[in-house]
């Protein structure tokens, strides 16, 4: 009878994934593009800040968009009215995106022509904290409504994002009954590295903050030249 | 709802350490999951039977460590485990410090094989 033997493997499950975001990342680097992973729940307001940053970093940037919400060819039209190139991923009812997609996608846009890539993920907590897609910085909103004990019950996306954009900060004294200091509190225990930014979408309150500091993420990333590039 | 996603990318490099090790089968893979991944273990080994089919891994048997979430206290240096569903907040038990940090619970990878 064979013999039982071990086969050491200690590999990341993703690791799959991971090969092709780092491909993706390479690609942006190469043509000093800066992407960001906007990752939400439903109804946060991820199609609301995409519309603001635009129109704020319009001017200065040249962005295009990857819209990866399964019910947003709506939102696909509202970027693309905004004046900034838009791919739409068919993500059929898939519950987050991957990096083989965004490849997809960045072959079908001009990236020598931009500066800003947003993609707009899955508008869900969970499963696109799972997946690299080769980004720069992930980026997460959380929304007052939903409830300042969200880190708790979603502790990995807390965990991994770059920036926390705190939404809908007019609901604050009013109706919702959020305790910051425990949210932030809890934040701070998951992601020592997080910058967070409170805002609001529909007051333009403290959106600046977000701005400015895509600003400079930007500029630091294109200020990364590579001199190999003729 | 991502795990046939992820079975599908586990699959792929168990069958590739397999080869490589020249398997004639695979008896159980060993994973090690922290509890911050949200996956559901009954969801992996049904999506597993059925992606594995005709594999070398077929029947193989999923054996799933599933590794606690731990800070560490900035004041005491103790670790602690957490189970986040069950708290409001997070402090140290022993100095009652909430000035912590996330130390493992993240892991998501393929320790070894068991194969003939």
């Amino acid at each position: 009878m064979a013999e039982m033997r071990l086969i050491d493997v200690k590999k990341e499950i993703l690791s799959d994934n991971q090969a092709r975001a780092a491909e993706n990342r390479e690609l942006l680097r190469r043509n000093r593009v800066f992407m960001v992973n906007l990752m939400a729940s439903p109804g946060a307001g991820k199609t609301s800040l995409i519309l603001h940053t635009i129109r704020e970093l319009q001017e200065a940037f040249r962005i295009g968009v990857i819209e990866g919400d399964i019910a947003s060819a709506v939102d696909a039209e509202k970027v693309a009215a905004a004046g900034v190139p838009a791919v739409q991923l068919r993500t059929g009812g898939f519950c987050h995106l991957d990096a083989t997609m965004i490849s997809m996608a960045l072959q079908e846009m001009e990236l020598a022509k931009l500066d800003l890539v947003i993609v707009e993920n899955v508008g869900n907590l969970v499963c696109p904290a799972e997946f690299d897609l080769g980004e720069n910085k992930k980026a997460m909103i959380l929304s007052i409504p939903e409830g300042d004990d969200k880190p708790l019950k979603y502790p990995l996306m807390f965990s991994v994002t770059d920036a926390l954009v705190i939404n809908k900060m007019d609901y604050l004294g009013g109706e919702a009954d959020f305790d910051m200091t425990a949210f932030m509190a809890r934040i701070q225990s998951l992601n020592q590295t997080v910058r967070t930014f409170k805002v609001s979408c529909k007051t333009g309150e403290g959106l600046e903050s977000w701005t400015h500091w895509l600003r400079d993420e930007i500029a630091s990333c294109r200020g990364a030249v590579p001199e190999t590039i003729q | 709802m991502h795990e046939l996603a992820v079975v599908q990318s586990m699959l792929d490099v168990v069958l590739e350490h397999a080869r490589q090790g020249k398997a004639q089968r695979v008896e159980s893979i060993v994973l090690k999951i922290g509890e911050l991944r949200d996956l559901v273990d009954e969801y992996i080994q049904s999506y597993f039977d059925y992606l594995s089919k005709d594999t070398l891994a077929a029947g193989a048997n999923l054996k799933i460590e599933r590794l606690p979430v731990v800070f560490l206290c900035k004041d005491c240096d103790n670790r602690f485990p957490v189970r986040l569903q069950e708290v409001v907040r997070i402090a140290c038990p022993h100095c009652g410090g909430e000035k912590v940090n996330l130390v493992s619970g993240r892991e998501f990878y393929i320790d070894h094989l068991e194969v003939i």
